[in-house]
């Protein structure tokens, strides 16, 4: 029997039922109570065809073995997902909903998704979405998908749009404090550069401009500052969390996602991304103000700390939202067997 | 319930001018633009402030009274065709640009403002909001969040989910919340996501903020003319082979040519039997270069005739032509039927020839235009109104289409939405477990089914009696599929 029929038969018969992909992000949005199936085993490419921009692939298929067949046709996923290890797969990646620096320019995991395959909290193996760019017929049970830890649905199949690697990449850097920076890029952010990517982090703003050569270098020029060399080494630290400010000793990593003009007197963070739209800071362990401070600028906070030991990490829901996410959950998963104890059932 | 019954419940919170009862009053309202479908609201109110928007909802979920709610009323699936025992809800009212913030680059508005009036008001900051359907000079911003309207710019620039920041909405029991934020994204689960394009079923907007883009530097546009289907379709995937990802491209057929040619003069060669418009954009230098790139791959893929426009007239002249589509086929047949099927786009010559096949055994003529870009696809069936059989014909051609369209791996629906026109389709594209998860989430949202009812997601029984009717040549299409 394979491992969709064996998930559907247990979920029919009212056993609950955890996954994990590659189990690189176990510690965020909470703890699985039930000891997890690996979706692994259920892997491959399904159909990949460059020139419709469209990638099908099983949950289990790795971030590897994606971007490599992507990259053979000079293709990529456009949100440049974070992976936190090897083994990062599409299905977690899509489950927790991350997204790296490119995301301000070409949209998030969610943004990209086009379709997906999952088995619902009965059993049922579902499809929603497909694999053309544009599509409203049905809800959109695919993106509502992205970033639910799998309490919506186990994800079985994925399709997602794919773009070419740009021609050119380049990355200048500026020094600044935070909030030159920031003002830097309302003002950048007027104008039409092919910017691909905007981080501050250690004194100093980087651009990442990719596009066309000419483009590229025609905005470089008017931006100024010097360029970085080993650019593509700095963006995958970022995106991956491997600089060593991201791994603070004795503190608690918080990711805070707020409007990218937030001013910084009211919210000190070592470092941005996406313009200013998403920002890290770190905390004494066990300090859950980030999740007030964020709740008065707008916007939501999520614990990346490795060593919490209890609650989810998330943004506690206002009364209104909360009441709507438990009923979706309900609908998708009415007896809550799925990811028992992530995102949702152990907030507050 | 008596309709006076009604009113009286209404106006005890709407003021009374404001409901609208009588049928000369309530018949302008009647359709939207899918005119093939009519029906008379019993009520229409045009609510001007938010506690009327929820009085409206708490005074028909009480009475168990169905509301749709309608924007501009120019949809083409029929999603907000009145129902004739409820409430109509014409935001039209609401139509005030609330805030323009040049710096966050957002605009936050009402339902009511239109598509484009949101570009206008920002166009002297030079930014725009980017999704652009073709009706954008009438359409509502509300209903493009209902439907998750595309345009012409789509694949460079996204669709209406992928410009908008937050949704605050009305609930069915009247409460207000909003979904998304002025940050990249939100705590809990993504009801944005949601919440743009359930067509009305799962709440009532009150606001929207959406992105604004800034202005490309330069806009550059190139006509090809092809002497065959195929090879135009093929130029198409050869650009993006190239790494062109352009702002927009765009393809119509010859029947679509020959209308469009006569009735806007664009310029466009009346031999060709495929036109392809492809835009760059951004700063001067890509635009220049990419620009050389794309004539040489459509050259090199059988162009016939290449033509850049060499000024900014002659790019929107151009447009002009693509835009004035639908109603340049208006010119040459009483009533045109607009499908909306996306396909993957390396089937396209084969669909096209299906549709040929289809067309001489339907007996009406055909036009294609063609979001070439997304595989977007928009037959439009020419026939006459008046003679029942050809309506009966133009409907079963269009249900072929979009059959034709699941068949080959793609979807009835790519922008215009399901509504009331395409609710037979959706049992061919979804299973009856399918459907049902859809019924299970629209009751999360809104239990006792007052928003949109019938439209959208078909019931069970619905589908088991479509099956019934649709049995062509004794087989029933999809036999793989449940049926009751």
């Amino acid at each position: 029997m394979s491992l969709v029929e064996t998930l559907c038969n247990r979920l029919a018969a009212k056993e609950p039922v955890s996954v994990i992909g590659g189990n690189t992000k176990a510690f965020l949005a909470g703890r699985l109570k039930d000891e997890p199936v690996s979706m692994r085993e259920h892997t491959g490419i399904i159909n990949y065809e460059p020139t419709e921009l469209v990638l099908t692939a099983k949950s289990g298929t790795t971030l590897q073995e994606i971007e490599s067949c992507l990259s053979e046709a000079r293709q990529m996923l456009p949100f440049e997902p974070p992976r936190f290890g090897d083994q990062s797969t599409l299905g977690g990646v899509m489950a927790s909903g991350l997204s790296g620096p490119r995301r301000m320019h070409l949209g998030s995991a969610r943004d990209c998704v086009l379709g997906v395959r999952l088995i619902n909290g009965l059993g049922q193996h579902l499809k929603f979405g497909g694999e053309v760019m544009k599509n409203v017929a049905g809800y959109d049970l695919s993106r509502l998908s992205v970033g639910a830890f799998g309490t919506l649905g186990i994800l079985t199949e994925i399709s997602v749009k794919v773009l070419p690697i740009p021609e050119k990449e380049q990355t200048q850097v500026l020094q600044c404090n935070q909030a030159e920076a920031l003002d830097m890029l309302i003002q950048i952010g007027r104008r039409p550069y092919p910017v691909s990517a905007a981080s501050w982090i250690g004194g100093a703003l980087y651009i990442r401009l990719s596009g066309a050569a000419s483009g590229v270098e025609s905005a470089a020029l008017a931006i100024g500052g010097d360029t970085l060399n080993d650019a593509g080494q700095f963006w995958s630290s970022l995106r991956d969390m491997t600089a060593p400010e991201f791994n603070p000793v004795g503190e608690w990593l918080w990711r805070i996602s707020v409007a990218p003009t937030t001013p910084t007197n009211t919210l000190d963070a070592f470092c941005f991304d996406w313009a200013g739209g998403q920002r890290w800071i770190t905390t004494p362990p066990n300090d859950l103000s980030p999740f007030e401070l964020a709740a008065r600028l707008g916007g939501h906070a999520t614990c990346f700390a490795r060593d919490r030991e209890s609650g989810t990490g998330m943004q506690p829901l206002e009364p209104g939202i909360l009441r709507l996410n438990q009923r979706v959950k309900e609908a998708m998963d009415p007896h809550g067997l799925i990811n028992r104890g992530r995102l949702l059932e152990e907030a507050h | 319930m008596e309709t006076g019954q009604l009113v009286a419940a209404l106006a005890a919170g709407v003021q009374s001018d404001r409901v609208l009862f009588r049928e000369q009053d309530t018949a302008p309202y009647e359709c939207d633009g899918l005119t093939m479908f009519k029906a008379k609201p019993k009520v229409v109110v045009l609510p001007e402030t938010r506690d009327e928007v929820c009085h409206v909802l708490k005074t028909c979920k009480a009475l168990g009274v169905p509301v749709v709610a309608r924007g501009a009323g120019t949809g083409l699936s029929g999603g907000a065709l009145p129902h004739a025992d409820g409430v109509l809800l014409v935001m039209a009212k609401f139509s005030r640009i609330l805030e323009i913030d040049e710096d966050a680059r957002i605009a936050r508005v009402e339902p009511g403002v239109r598509n484009l009036a949101i570009s206008e008001a920002v166009s002297h900051l030079d930014l725009y909001y980017a999704p652009d359907p073709s009706s954008q000079i009438a359409c509502s911003i509300g209903g493009n969040i209902a439907e998750n309207s595309g345009g012409v710019h789509c694949l460079k620039y996204g669709l209406t989910v992928h410009n908008v920041l937050s949704v605050t909405v009305a609930l069915d029991d009247g409460s207000i919340v909003t979904v998304g934020s002025d940050a990249l994204d939100s705590a809990g689960y993504d009801l944005l996501a949601l919440t743009i394009g359930s067509e009305g079923l799962l709440a009532v907007v009150l606001e929207v903020t959406v992105r604004l883009l800034p202005k490309p530097e330069e806009m550059r546009v190139v006509m090809a003319a092809f002497d065959d289907v195929t090879k135009a379709g093929d130029s198409v995937g050869n650009i993006i082979a190239a790494g062109i990802i352009p702002a927009g491209l765009e393809m119509m057929d010859g029947p679509a040519v020959a209308a469009v040619e006569d009735f806007v003069k664009a310029g466009y060669p009346l031999d060709a039997e495929a036109l392809l418009l492809c835009e760059v954009d951004g700063t001067k230098e890509e635009v220049a270069d990419e620009l050389a790139r794309v004539e040489a791959i459509l050259k090199e893929s059988g162009a016939t005739m290449l033509r850049v426009a060499t000024n900014e007239e002659e790019r929107l002249l151009f447009w002009k032509g693509r835009k004035s589509a639908f109603p340049a086929v208006g010119r040459i047949s009483p009533d045109y039927y607009c499908m909306d099927g996306t396909i993957p786009r390396k089937h396209l010559s084969l669909v096209l020839r299906r549709m040929r096949e289809m067309s001489e055994r339907y007996g009406l003529r055909c036009a294609n235009v063609f979001h070439a870009g997304d595989g977007n696809l928009h037959p439009l069936i020419l026939f006459d109104a008046n003679d029942p059989d050809e309506v009966k014909r133009a409907e079963d051609f269009g249900a072929e289409i979009l059959e034709l369209s699941v068949e080959v791996g793609g979807t009835i629906t790519g922008e215009h939405g399901v509504g009331i026109e395409k609710i037979n389709e959706m049992c061919v594209q979804f299973s009856s477990d399918e459907l049902t998860q859809f019924h299970t989430v629209k009751a999360a949202f809104d239990p006792t089914g007052i928003l949109n009812p019938g439209k959208a997601v078909p019931t069970l029984n619905r589908c088991a009696e479509f099956g019934k009717m649709h049995i062509h040549h004794g087989q029933m299409p999809h036999p793989e599929l449940e049926r009751f």
